[in-house]
């Protein structure tokens, strides 16, 4: 057993440092948990990346991935999240792109894949439904077959950046008759300019817009745009699932808070000390740390596994559960680290056009919106108590 | 012992108990914080009719002789409908200063005016690098011939937009976080060189930066011992703590209920979600963290008239143990509501949002369990 990296590791290192330094568009700065964030700022790093051939990693190479092994793809997270990138959203690249290559038609590979490669084309992912959150399987959206089309109806909800995507991979009942809930259930890509499809922003607890309710009236699709087989979407949507969780562990994400956690704390003063060099909070920050390691070896011994050809299995549900504690703890931490200017609301003073200074340190300014923010983490992604169901059923055998 | 209330304090609860549940419905509330006013004073007109507003002024300086536990049913009333009603600051904290060290002219020229609404406080004592520490003080107030000058950054000075007055911490003498040096001063906000900049809080209330430029104020806008006012401020803000703490019971209270509530009527899986286990546990959890917040609240009041130490440990002991319960229901509050508990249209985030500021306000936990330590 060794933890060290090879040399061939580390060269892809310097290698992939440099690219970064050179090509990540500065204007985005240390973009972090800004709310304020156009469609141009989302997708520049991804089109930089599509040019260099870099913005699907994982995608087998026949479909224009890298080829890097999992450890290459780890050393590329952990080098973006250095500088804070804004990386590619996931429902493209992660979500319905291995979806697609795995199970979709010729033509709709040739006719998606381009476009989620090079940025171009936004995706979002119709899920859940108000009353159906966790319990997904209990979705009522229908999809019915007229002629060569499908007519959609339904409610979604929670539909993650819906306000700028271009196409929607969606799950509906085509069998309302199937004997279980989670048959009959279709796998269908929206264009999201058909007519009927209708978005709506829910405003959160932080004051950004980054979920839609989404209303599909009489959504005229053509039956081409079913993925795989009808009834058997359940099939695509776990696969797809497993693909969501993978990443959700933000371990290099997580380090690079750590480390902005204690330029923070370097900078508050507590008795006339920097708060760092208080033992109470140092010691708050190192079990933090000594978490993150566990969690970081955790993901490596996955990485290893899936090089191995295990594919990502139950396993990552410890991942999702663990990363998201880490992170949710990382951002009460940096609240508490900032203590009063947590409090201004900054969605108040910073209005777009005002050039007025916002109040207290910088970074202090969305402290506690970030706090507030990342409570959706154990939520989405099914929540960590499903986590912990799947882990109950699927790994104890209880 | 005698944990009851008297018949008062039953009838000021049930009076204003009525009056959250009919004028600060969900509704009603949101639109007054979003209102540029931010707030509503003619519920705090109707505060002063009720006699809420002169409730802890004996009645000699025209109050009606309450004590802390009639602040505490008032606070856990505001708690539950998420007042934004300046009560702290101006009458528990402003009124504490004047109450416990005012002079005659001092009460005469300012407690009328809060009795009947006509004088709002807010109490700027945090400061950019302060952090909780009282005497960490950059603002000075120098004498001048017979008055002071008043320099210095107050930050997040809560209800300071709405106020008419501010009772404001400086240093006199000393250097910096000596116990010794500290003063308070009442401030006319609209003294020349008093300078605020006006924002809204997470938590939906206002406040603002307070910067003093060189701002002159009288001799007899010093309240207290010149230099020696620190015991005094941290009497007035175990008050502030133990009546903020009995707000966060009150949230908390309602908190939990609409949890419970939600979980009830919540079905996935053909169940309520209030069938799980898991879920049934962490609601005991909410319970019990919420009584154990109550108890530690009714500590810290009862002990506000206590030695210096026994207050100081009850006041600490509170903020820890409220703080903790504050951060567990509020987090596991949003958990079981899923999706919706993160949205803006819910109750339920704002009493999250309203019970995270809550910590921070007059010390955090790690401020008062190491307060605690000390004062083994
Ligand atoms: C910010 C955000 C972004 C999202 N983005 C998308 C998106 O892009 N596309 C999409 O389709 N969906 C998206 N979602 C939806 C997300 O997947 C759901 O919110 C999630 O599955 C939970 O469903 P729910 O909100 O209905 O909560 P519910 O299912 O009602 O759950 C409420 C509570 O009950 C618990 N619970 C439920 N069932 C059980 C059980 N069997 N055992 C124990 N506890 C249980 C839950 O864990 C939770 O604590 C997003 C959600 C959020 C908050
Ligand atoms: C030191 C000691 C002294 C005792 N003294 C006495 C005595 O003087 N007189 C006497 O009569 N008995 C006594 N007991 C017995 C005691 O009351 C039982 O041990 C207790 O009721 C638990 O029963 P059990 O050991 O069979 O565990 P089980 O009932 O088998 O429980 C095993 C585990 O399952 C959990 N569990 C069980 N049911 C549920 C449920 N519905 N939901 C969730 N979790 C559940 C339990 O909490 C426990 O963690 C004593 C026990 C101990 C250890």
């Amino acid at each position: 057993m060794n933890l060290e990296f090879t040399p061939e590791e580390q060269a892809f290192r310097e290698e992939v440092r440099a690219f970064i330094a050179e090509k990540y568009p500065k204007h985005l700065g240390d973009t972090g948990m800004r709310e304020d964030l156009s469609r141009e700022d989302f997708v520049a790093w991804h089109k930089i990346l599509g040019e260099k051939g870099w913005s699907v990693p994982a995608w087998p190479t026949e479909y224009g991935g890298t080829g890097w092994t999992p450890t290459q793809r780890y050393i590329w997270s952990e080098e973006n999240a250095r500088v804070n990138a804004l990386m590619p959203l996931p429902f493209g690249v992660s979500m319905v792109g291995p979806v697609i290559y795995t199970f979709g038609s010729e033509e709709q590979k040739a006719q998606h894949l381009p476009g989620i490669r090079s940025g171009e084309v936004w995706w979002c992912q119709g899920y859940s439904e108000p009353g159906a959150g966790s319990d997904l399987a209990s979705l009522k959206t229908t999809a019915v077959r007229d002629g060569d089309h499908y007519v959609i109806n339904g409610q979604k909800t929670w539909t993650t950046l819906a306000q700028y995507a271009d196409w929607g991979f969606f799950l509906c009942r085509t069998d309302p008759d199937a004997a279980k809930p989670q048959e009959g259930i279709s796998f269908i890509l929206v264009d999201m300019k058909t007519p009927g499809v209708e978005v709506k922003p829910i405003k959160l607890l932080d004051g950004g817009y980054e979920v839609n309710e989404t209303w599909l009236t009489d959504v005229r699709v053509p039956v081409e745009n079913l993925v795989g087989q009808e009834n058997k979407g359940w099939t695509y949507a776990k696969f797809l699932l497993a693909h969501e969780r993978s990443g959700i562990a933000g371990v290099a994400r997580s380090k690079r808070g750590v480390e902005k956690l204690r330029e923070i704390a370097a900078n508050e003063s507590l008795d006339g000390e920097p708060l760092i060099d208080d033992f109470d909070f140092a010691r708050k920050v190192s079990q933090l740390e000594i978490d993150l390691a566990a969690l970081e070896i955790t993901e490596l011994r996955t990485l290893a596994g899936e090089q191995a050809g295990k594919g990502p299995g139950p396993e990552s549900s410890i991942l999702k559960i663990k990363g998201t504690e880490i992170q949710q703890r990382l951002t009460e931490l940096t609240m508490e680290a900032v203590g009063t200017y947590s409090a201004p609301y900054y969605g108040s003073i910073q209005d777009p056009g005002s050039n007025e200074h916002p109040i207290g340190p910088d970074y202090a300014h969305h402290a506690a919106a970030t706090y507030f923010n990342m409570r959706k983490t154990s939520i989405y992604g099914g929540s960590n108590e499903i986590q912990r169901n799947i882990i109950t059923k699927m790994i104890l055998g209880l | 012992m005698d944990f009851n209330f008297t018949e008062e304090q039953e009838m000021v609860r049930d009076g204003l108990s009525r009056l959250v549940r009919e004028q600060y419905d969900w509704e009603t509330r949101r639109a007054a914080i979003e209102s540029d006013a931010g707030w509503r004073p003619e519920i705090w007109s109707q505060l002063a009719e009720l006699g809420i507003l002169g409730m802890p002024f004996s009645e000699e300086d025209g109050g009606f002789g309450g004590g802390a536990v009639d602040a505490m049913v008032v606070m856990e009333e505001f708690g539950k409908g998420l007042v934004v009603e300046p009560f702290v600051p101006t009458v528990v904290c402003a009124g504490g200063f004047l109450k416990h060290a005012g002079t005659a002219a001092q009460k005469e020229e300012h407690i009328g005016g809060i009795v009947d609404g006509s004088r709002v406080f807010a109490f700027a004592y945090a400061e950019p690098r302060g952090r909780y520490d009282y005497a960490d003080l950059e603002t000075t107030a120098k004498k001048d011939g017979d008055g002071y000058v008043l320099n210095g950054h107050k930050a997040v000075v809560i209800g300071a937009p709405w106020a008419s007055h501010l009772v404001v911490t400086a240093r006199t003498g000393g250097s910096r976080r000596d116990r010794e040096g500290v003063s308070v001063f009442v401030v006319d906000k609209a003294t020349a060189g008093v300078v605020t900049r006006d924002y809204v809080t997470v938590d939906g209330r206002r406040a603002s930066e307070v910067y003093f430029e060189n701002a002159s104020i009288p001799g007899d806008a010093l309240i207290g011992e010149e230099g020696g006012a620190l015991p005094l401020i941290e009497q007035v803000t175990d008050e502030a703590i133990a009546a903020q703490c009995a707000e966060a019971c009150g949230a908390m209270k309602v908190a939990h209920a609409m949890t419970l509530e939600y979980a009830k009527q919540r079905k996935q899986f053909g169940v309520p979600i209030a069938s799980f286990q898991v879920l049934q546990h962490r609601m005991v959890d909410m319970y019990t963290a919420y009584e154990t917040a109550l108890s530690l609240t009714y500590l810290a009041t009862l002990r506000l008239g206590a030695s210096e130490k026994e207050r100081k440990r009850a006041a600490s002991a509170a903020k820890v143990g409220v703080g903790q319960s504050a951060r567990l229901i509020g987090q596991e509050a949003i958990q079981i509501h899923g999706g919706n508990g993160v949205t803006d249209e819910y109750a339920i985030g704002h009493y999250f949002k309203r019970l995270t500021i809550f910590e921070s306000e007059f010390g955090d936990v790690d401020h008062h369990l190491k307060r605690h330590v000390k004062l083994a």
